[in-house]
């Protein structure tokens, strides 16, 4: 098992007692997986994947990748985050590098590798730009490359095209499926957005909300990952069975009329 | 379930029909034309001088109270050729960089220990907070008792004047550095002491020097007090001499010689931000 997540549990104190945000979480992953994690707000989504990037303790249980229990965050694990997280003094060329100069890497074998992984995300022409002239879907492709660059075990990502536009979206949907293909890196992403799950990973976890646990775990068999599965009747039940789901375990709806 | 909605009354009757109207002038927060901003920045300056100048010359005014500004430029040139003025200039100068080069070189980093970690916030913040509502002149005192009246107390002045207000300054810039910066450090592999150098420092640096522009301002004023109680030279030596004597036109000259010298520490730290965060200068 090369990720795996035992009885993790997550809780809170606050001033009204005891939150529980993730509860007996318990998930096994495969080397090589694209896995995705569903749930509406509240299901402790972005708290588990914080586990797993050990920038927070779980309360009980733990994080095993490639058989070493996870006790602090470190560059075997890429994370790429919801939010632009590029040094904004840094051109592209320097973010990309930066993880490698944390780990001592000498600089022609770091720049070698930064290059080679602006290459794998297309941005070999803006190396030299500083993050603010790049576009949204730019600066998550640069934060991609600066994770890649370090050779992790596996790539997390928390709602990495949350902020992008939808045609922006669905060329950085086709750019991961190439990605995950090209370089059979075990990715692990965090999204409330179901068709995005549906068409790009091999497994979908969904998470219940209050406390979050996992609902189900959904294999995903598409025959092609392209725009166009999207209108196959295949794609419709995949995402009508993961919408249910989450209705029925997520937030209550909130309306104001009723 | 859906219901259609009712509000209590129709609240068009109250709206009366608003529109913001093209201007010039009074834009807001937006750019007006650079020849409109040259013009209103010469004014600036050439209304008071055309004014201060119409006042000495049509108003019937004593000099001893308010002097021509050809009359200071007079005092002006007496004293430069007496090098009187350049002494008293290069005096103040000197204790205004001493004390305030001491105060940034312990300021900085102690500003940035207590905005990265809350636990030497909490250690030096009260004090530090305590301190900086003391008035730096009030020590005047205290500082004549331990050092004496040579130049040591005239540092010292500048330096508890600049050294609590910087500190706390550099401290408030560090609460601008995105927790996810530092979280990303440490998925790249950086510890603690590289976020601390490599991504908060960086980060803070535009803060740093703003925060440092604004305290010379302060320094620049101590020094002028502290050189009113006893000197042999300097700018406020040179006032409080002149006012002794009634020579306001030296009075004068002190004053504007003193304005334009902050004036240019002012621009050059401005041009300093300019050219060493240049990735910033669209965000102020």
């Amino acid at each position: 098992m090369f990720l795996q997540i035992t009885h993790l549990s997550k809780h809170f104190e606050t001033q009204q007692g005891t939150l529980v945000v993730l509860k007996d979480i318990n998930m096994e992953i495969e080397q090589g997986e694209f896995i995705c994690a569903v749930g509406a707000s509240g299901s402790g989504k972005s708290t588990l994947l914080r586990q797993i990037a050990g920038l927070d303790t779980p309360t009980t249980g733990e994080v095993k990748i490639d058989g070493k229990t996870v006790t602090g965050p470190g560059p075997d694990r890429g994370m790429v985050f919801q939010h632009y997280t590029l040094y904004p003094w840094m051109n592209v060329q320097e973010n990309t590098e930066f993880g490698l100069k944390l780990q001592g890497v000498p600089k022609p074998v770091r720049r070698e590798q930064a290059s080679y992984y602006l290459n794998v995300v297309g941005l070999t022409r803006f190396a030299q730009s500083l993050p603010k002239e790049l576009s949204g879907g730019m600066k998550q492709r640069v934060a991609i490359a600066r994770a890649l660059a370090s050779e992790p075990k596996v790539l997390l990502m928390d709602e990495p095209f949350g902020a992008l536009d939808i045609h922006t979206k669905e060329s950085m949907h086709e750019f991961m499926l190439d990605l995950w293909q090209r370089t059979g890196i075990t990715i692990f992403m965090i999204t409330h957005d179901v068709e995005e799950a549906v068409l790009l990973s091999n497994r979908i976890f969904a998470l219940g909300a209050r406390p979050g646990t996992v609902r189900k775990v959904i294999t995903i068999n598409l025959p092609n990952r392209s725009h166009t599965i999207k209108r196959h009747s295949i794609f419709h039940d995949y995402r009508d069975e993961l919408m249910e789901l989450l209705r029925k375990h997520g937030q209550e709806a909130v309306s104001a009329f009723t | 379930m859906s219901q259609s909605i009712h509000p209590p009354r129709s609240i068009q009757s109250y709206i009366k029909p608003k529109t913001v109207r093209p201007t010039v002038f009074w834009r807001l927060a937006e750019d007006i034309p650079k020849s409109l901003q040259t013009g209103l920045m010469i004014a600036s300056i050439a209304i008071p001088l055309f004014l201060w100048w119409a006042v000495t010359t049509f108003g019937n005014i004593d000099p001893k109270f308010l002097p021509s500004p050809a009359a200071v430029l007079q005092a002006f040139g007496r004293l430069w050729s007496t090098r009187e003025l350049l002494k008293d200039t290069v005096a103040s100068l000197w204790r205004v960089g001493v004390g305030f080069l001491w105060a940034a070189f312990f300021s900085i980093p102690v500003g940035l220990l207590m905005g990265s970690f809350p636990s030497i916030r909490a250690l030096l913040e009260p004090i530090f907070g305590l301190m900086r509502y003391m008035p730096a002149p009030a020590f005047i005192p205290l500082l004549i008792l331990y050092l004496g009246i040579g130049e040591e107390p005239k540092i010292m002045l500048i330096f508890i004047g600049v050294f609590f207000f910087n500190s706390l300054m550099v401290m408030d810039t560090v609460k601008f550095v995105p927790k996810d910066l530092i979280e990303a450090t440490y998925m790249l592999g950086g510890d603690r002491w590289a976020a601390l150098t490599q991504v908060i420092l960086p980060h803070v640096l535009p803060g740093i020097i703003d925060a440092c522009r604004i305290n010379l301002a302060a320094a620049w004023q101590l020094v002028i007090v502290s050189e009113l109680i006893a000197a042999n030279e300097g700018l406020g030596r040179r006032i409080s001499v002149a006012g002794r004597f009634l020579r306001t036109d030296e009075i004068f000259v002190g004053l504007i010689v003193i304005g334009v010298i902050g004036l240019m520490f002012d621009l050059l730290f401005q041009y300093l931000l300019r050219v060493s965060c240049q990735w910033a200068s669209q965000k102020r």
